[in-house]
């Protein structure tokens, strides 16, 4: 076990240090820079010896293998810089950003688990065959349906015309509603399939037979016998559709006007802000590797074949 | 402003129920007039009844400030909060572009127009408890030059910058090397708004993130990022300018700015009431607020948005293909089809609310025919797709563009289907935000799209002089002579001579082909009253309150 765990930890490392690489190359190829966009665009006056000097002064002149050193210098010893667009410091940007978004997501990953699997047991439980077919097409709905336009829509009804929820701000629990419903339907959505279809195979298993055989009830089967195998696919999606949700969450905090990761992301990415990229690549990756461990430490505990396979 | 005073004496809540009869429709249209051009000082001050001191106005900006500190940053959500926060040496009159006294009572400029003397008002403290006076003054100024690339606005106006002398702790002499007319204006604009020492002495960065204490009618109690920013009553305010509606500390208690990025929830937010008021009203959501609610217009003053040749480039170098572009341009089609009533046709070079503003719109004037005949005698003929030839070479030049304003997209194919029909071609080129600098400054590109804020017609200066950006890459000649003359005279007379005389030489040789006028348009609920444009057409929170 503590073998495995070492090794996860290196791939984890190796992941972070190809997200951070990638990032800074695909950054330093792109036309123009966070200089030029903060001091200039054609509206600015600031002369071409300003910007030049503001430039040479922030290192932006060097060769891209001297910049590459520094930073990835400095981001081991936990300086990720600061943002060239706001001056602050991109680790405490982050961590100040960071409570909000887990907040929105979190919610979301549990209205989405919550309301996918309940649609998915419903699903396989009913005898209602209309009912059943339904149920199976409503996560093909959801996966359709695009964030931005459910976002908008909810604001209008929910928010604009009853009244019931605000239409922005990250002030209490009332603001966190529409967000997370959006964000929780397409990852419900895609739960909910994933689940139907394994709680589907699992059923059709002979071990449900043997159950049913010995006198088990239908909830029992359902809940006890199938369920637990068929919660490992779903289990694995769910660690895909967590990072999906913080991808989403830039455009779900656009829509709802709330603080957060989302927002840093889109901002950075729009003004070319390379340290604060990096750093939201960072988390994103960290994020990922952080969530596909957890799945992976889980599945013994749901499965105990795959731990003896470890 | 006759006109808005007559519409104060009638009763304006029965006004807008009786919106149908021949009365109020007649009041509403002077009101309306009243908010045209210039004159739309405090446009909806008229309605609500006296004014109410107390309550809390939201304000929806469109964008995050990402820096509060206005001599650092320039984007109009900055600029906006900042005004509120900082006081200014002078102010100045939307309506007439005059300067009037502020924190200054008095001052005197030498005839060159390269020594300021200031005379402070005594008394006056920022809110950390420091006396704002000459040395405060003295700081501010040689902190802006500092600052360097970190404050290009702030720093464009003292270019040629020698120094301040602290004449006594009330007096103060601002010095340049060389004629700088503008300064007068400059000392009016929040960007040189000026800070307590204590702030001048952060990191550009700690200021930045709202480490700022001004002595203005609001002060800062929180900055948080990509959410709000919220400003408290300056208590004991008591040196508002000459040109604030009343004397002493603000109506409101708190003004809270809610950062609110998507337009159609901006306007929702508006119309539930979520919000009293909100910036940036697309066109698209205009109808919207078209009753119960008052729009709040002003053009930019500055230069307007225009298409800049680039006159280095060997088909822009021939004044005929300039001027036959000039003449192909229907300039009110724009205004009117792309874009809605609040934008207007550009006249001249310059937005018509900026001091030493000429109306040029005779030579402006749309006449295809005219075009191509010049086009014809210069010797570019149609070519077999419609587009015209010369010597082997196309008519085909681009516009370089950044998608800044949102309807600049449809702006520019317009002028593409105008200019293609007298046989130029003309290529729209999207660039991200930070590559129109290092395009323009590799000079790789026929046209450039923009506009520029000022009021003061000084940025004709700053863009087209051939000592400065010199942007239009052209020979030093007679445009810097005029442009430098009206830099050295602050005779309103005689520096709108050389002011006008510039617009006429950057219009008639097609230097610039003038599109239209920015306006900043704002969205105000039925609560907010009082809230009005300064001359630079941002907004000033001091005169506007709530009705309960």
């Amino acid at each position: 076990m503590r073998r495995y765990l070492v090794r996860r930890l290196l791939q984890a490392v190796v992941v972070l240090w190809a997200a951070f690489t990638v990032s800074f190359i695909v950054l330093f190829l792109l036309p123009g820079d966070s200089l030029s966009i903060k001091l200039g665009g054609l509206e600015g006056t600031a002369t071409r010896e300003q910007i030049d000097a503001v430039r040479g002064a922030n290192g932006l002149d060097d060769p891209i293998h001297v910049q590459y050193a520094h930073a990835l210098g400095d981001a081991l010893t936990g300086d990720l810089g600061t943002s060239a667009q706001t001056g602050a410091p991109v680790a405490g940007t982050i961590v100040d950003a960071l409570p909000q978004t887990l907040q929105l997501t979190g919610v979301a990953m549990v209205l989405a688990v919550l309301g996918g699997g309940g649609v998915a047991l419903a699903a396989t439980f009913t005898r209602l065959r209309a009912l059943r077919q339904v149920l199976l097409s409503l996560p093909a709905i959801g996966i359709s349906m695009p964030g931005f336009w459910v976002g908008l829509l909810l604001v209008q009804v929910v928010s604009f015309q009853w009244g019931l929820l605000p239409a922005m701000g990250n002030e209490g629990w009332e603001s966190v509603v529409l967000p997370a419903l959006t964000l929780a339907l397409p990852a419900g959505a895609m739960v909910a399939q994933v689940l139907a279809k394994s709680m589907t195979t699992a059923l059709a298993e002979p071990y449900v037979e043997t159950a049913r055989a010995k006198g088990a009830g239908r909830v029992r089967i359902h809940l006890r016998h199938a369920l637990r195998n068929a919660s490992l696919p779903a289990l694995t999606l769910a660690a895909v559709v967590s990072g999906n949700v913080l991808v989403e969450s830039v455009v779900v905090e656009t829509v709802f006007s709330r603080a957060g990761i989302g927002r840093l992301t889109a901002a950075a990415v729009d003004n070319q802000d390379v340290a604060m990229v990096q750093g939201v690549v960072l988390l994103a990756a960290l994020v990922f590797v952080l969530v596909a461990l957890v799945v992976d430490l889980l599945y013994p505990v749901l499965d105990p074949r795959v731990g003896r396979a470890v | 402003m006759r006109f808005s005073v007559s519409a104060a004496s009638a009763p304006p809540r029965r006004l807008r129920r009786t919106a149908g009869t021949g009365a109020a429709v007649a009041a509403l249209a002077l009101l309306a007039g009243a908010c045209d051009g210039a004159g739309d000082k405090a446009a909806n001050s008229a309605e609500g009844g006296p004014p109410q001191s107390g309550g809390t106005l939201t304000f929806a900006l469109a964008a995050d400030p990402t820096c509060l500190d206005p001599q650092q940053f320039g984007a109009n959500a900055s600029l906006n909060v900042g005004r509120q926060i900082v006081d200014s040496l002078t102010d100045q009159d939307a309506g007439t572009g005059e300067i009037k006294p502020w924190l200054a009572t008095s001052w005197e400029v030498d005839p060159q127009a390269t020594h300021f003397t200031f005379h402070l008002r005594p008394g006056v403290t920022f809110a950390d408890g420091a006396p704002l006076d000459g040395a405060a003054v003295k700081a501010n100024l040689d902190g802006v030059v500092a600052l360097g690339a970190k404050a290009t606005i702030a720093g464009s106006y003292l270019t040629g910058y020698k120094g301040t002398t602290v004449l006594d702790a009330t007096t103060v002499r601002v010095e340049f090397a060389a004629p700088s007319a503008q300064f007068l204006q400059a000392t009016s604009t929040m960007s040189l708004g000026l800070l307590s020492p204590a702030t001048v002495a952060k990191t550009a960065e700690q200021r930045c993130q709202g480490d700022l204490v001004g002595s203005g009618p609001f002060t800062l109690r929180s900055y948080k990022p990509n959410q709000s920013v919220e400003l408290a009553r300056r208590t004991g305010y008591a040196w508002g300018s000459s040109l604030f509606a009343h004397p002493g500390e603000a109506y409101l208690d708190r003004l809270v700015f809610k950062v609110v990025p998507e337009s159609g929830v901006r306007a929702g937010s508006l119309e539930s009431a979520q919000v009293d008021a909100i910036s940036d009203v697309q066109p698209q959501d205009e109808g919207r607020f078209a009753s119960g609610y008052t729009v709040l217009t002003r053009p930019n003053p500055g230069v307007v948005f225009n298409l800049q040749a680039n006159v280095s480039r060997p088909i822009l170098a021939e004044e005929a293909v300039r001027r036959a572009i000039q003449k192909a341009v229907n300039r009110p089609e724009l205004a009117q089809t792309v874009l809605t009533s609040k934008y207007k046709a550009a006249t001249s070079p310059l937005a018509s609310v900026t001091p030493g503003w000429v109306d040029l719109s005779a030579q402006l004037g749309y006449d295809p025919e005219g075009a191509k005949r010049l086009l014809e005698e210069a010797g570019w003929k149609v070519g077999s797709d419609g587009v015209r030839v010369k010597d082997g070479r196309r008519l085909s030049v681009d516009v370089i563009f950044a998608p800044l304003f949102n309807a600049s997209q449809s702006v520019l194919e317009l002028v593409q289907q105008e200019l293609r029909k007298v046989g130029v071609d003309l290529r729209l080129r999207k660039l991200a935000a930070g590559e129109q600098n290092q395009v323009q400054n590799s000079g790789d590109y026929d046209f450039a799209y923009y506009n520029v804020t000022r009021s003061d017609p000084d940025i004709l200066r700053t863009l087209f002089s051939t000592r400065t950006v010199n942007r239009l890459k052209i020979a030093s000649g007679d445009l810097d002579t005029v442009l430098d003359d009206q830099a050295q005279s602050l005779d309103p007379v005689q520096r709108n001579a050389k002011v006008a005389q510039a617009q006429r030489i950057v219009a008639d040789r097609a230097y610039v082909i003038p599109l239209f006028e920015l306006s900043q348009v704002h969205g105000l609920g039925p609560r907010v009253h009082g809230l009005s444009f300064e001359a630079s057409s941002r907004l000033q929170f001091h005169d506007a309150w709530v009705s309960s």
